[in-house]
């Protein structure tokens, strides 16, 4: 069974168009959830990749049940109690937890614009060339079958995998988020727009011929056909 | 050194269940701990609340239907061309930009999560985040694009981006007719958000 982030493709309702593009937080609580998450993020103890899989580790139900930001609080949480910074204990009683002096690598206030400005480039220079070309064909793996930590988190969704596509891009090495996702290093590696017929991925019979669906994969992702 | 910690998924169980109370509650007792500074959290929220949004975005497309040279520029090396115009940071390290045409129709969704180009579009709409959109929008994007009112040419095809890695896509929307001789400001006003997602097209007027 694919799991539940994994949703490329699925049926769905009919999307709910209007949305104004202010204000950006609808409730203020979307605003300081999205704050402390990144903050708490800035700490250094996980990265994105582990946020996003620790999004994604929640499992069907909860992913179902709770909304954007509840989900992040969710998966900020279960990533402070692996690491050992706060107990669960705490969660229930935050107003008697002693008070502690401000840690030296939390973000200050006067460090945020220049943090969120820089952000976290995921791009490294590599001395191996890489090894699909533009406009080579190539075939994806079968989807998440990560590599390095088995059953770990990998950005292949199965609606592109096992699939013949034709590379369009080379952006360059970029930190490989099966490993970073698990600490297991950055081991960067040349990432690659991919297009695929949409015919290809979803049979003969949808859209236009030309219609076509682009990924950035990974070229551990990618083999030659 | 090799660090693996087990993850518990129900740990965030024993926060209140009521959101509001939820955040409260992780502020706190993050403040009293040490680890966050409530200062940072606020000028955080000021922000993504009020320093970046479409408006960006809406300047660098205004800019490009202007000058060809920066257009070019701008499909060539977008991460180098947006920043010129202080547009980088989190969530729009890496970015692409794509061009609609008359034979092409550019989309953009992320199917396993919600990646977005901040900086240059600000924080994602509701919809954008969806189950409804990231399952939809790469297997009947035709059907998506009439929901959102967008008719295509009828010889365009359509492309969609899925947002796997940490590039963010910028939807270039075409020039609408009859905007000849416009200055930047006015052009940029016409350019929605969602015509830079490539779920919508820019306003018929200014």
């Amino acid at each position: 069974m694919k799991p539940i982030h994994d949703m490329g493709g699925n049926s769905g309702a009919m999307i709910k168009v209007d949305e104004p593009e202010l204000p950006a937080f609808k409730e203020a609580w979307h605003g300081r959830a999205l704050a402390i998450t990144v903050a708490s993020g800035a700490l250094g103890f996980w990265n994105l990749d582990t946020s996003r899989h620790a999004r994604e580790c929640l499992g069907w139900d909860e992913y179902q049940r709770l909304s954007y930001y509840e989900k992040w609080l969710a998966a900020l949480a279960n990533l402070l109690v692996a690491h050992g910074l706060t107990t669960t204990e705490e969660f229930a009683h935050p107003d008697t937890s002693p008070t502690m002096k401000l840690c030296t690598q939390a973000l200050r206030k006067n460090a945020v614009r220049k943090v969120l400005a820089t952000g976290s480039p995921t791009i490294r220079q590599v001395n191996k060339p890489s090894l699909f070309a533009i406009g080579q064909q190539v075939s994806t793996r079968e989807a998440s079958s990560n590599q390095v930590h088995p059953g770990g988190h990998t950005r292949l969704p199965t609606y592109a995998s096992g699939r013949i596509g034709r590379v369009v891009r080379d952006h360059g090495a970029h930190v490989l988020p099966d490993s970073n996702a698990h600490f297991l290093g950055e081991v960067p590696e040349t990432l690659y727009s991919v297009a695929f017929k949409a015919r290809e991925l979803w049979g003969t019979s949808v859209g236009n011929a030309e219609d076509e669906v682009i990924l950035d994969l990974w070229e551990s992702y990618l083999e030659l056909t | 050194m090799v660090v693996r910690r087990y993850m518990d998924p129900t740990s965030h169980k024993h926060l209140p269940s009521e959101p509001e109370l939820r955040v409260k509650a992780l502020e706190t007792l993050l403040t009293r701990k040490g680890l966050i500074d409530p200062l940072a959290v606020d000028e955080i929220i000021e922000f993504y609340e009020h320093k970046i949004g479409p408006r960006h975005g809406a300047r660098v497309v205004a800019k490009a239907w202007s000058n060809p040279q920066y257009c070019a520029r701008l499909l060539e090396n977008a991460t180098q061309t947006v920043a010129e115009l202080g547009y980088t940071g989190r969530q729009g390290e890496h970015v692409v930009a794509v061009e609609n045409t008359p034979e092409v129709h550019n989309l953009v969704v992320c199917t396993l999560c919600s990646c977005f180009p901040w900086p240059l579009l600000g924080i994602p709409p509701a919809w954008y985040k969806s189950d409804d959109y990231r399952s939809r929008a790469v297997r009947e994007p035709q059907k998506v694009l009439s929901e959102f009112g967008v008719e295509l040419l009828p010889a365009q095809r359509v492309r969609v981006q899925d947002s796997t890695a940490e590039i963010r896509y910028l939807v270039i929307p075409m020039r609408p007719a009859g905007t000849e001789g416009w200055a930047e400001e006015k052009l940029a006003s016409i350019v929605t958000r969602d015509s830079m997602v490539g779920t919508g097209l820019p306003k018929a007027q200014a």
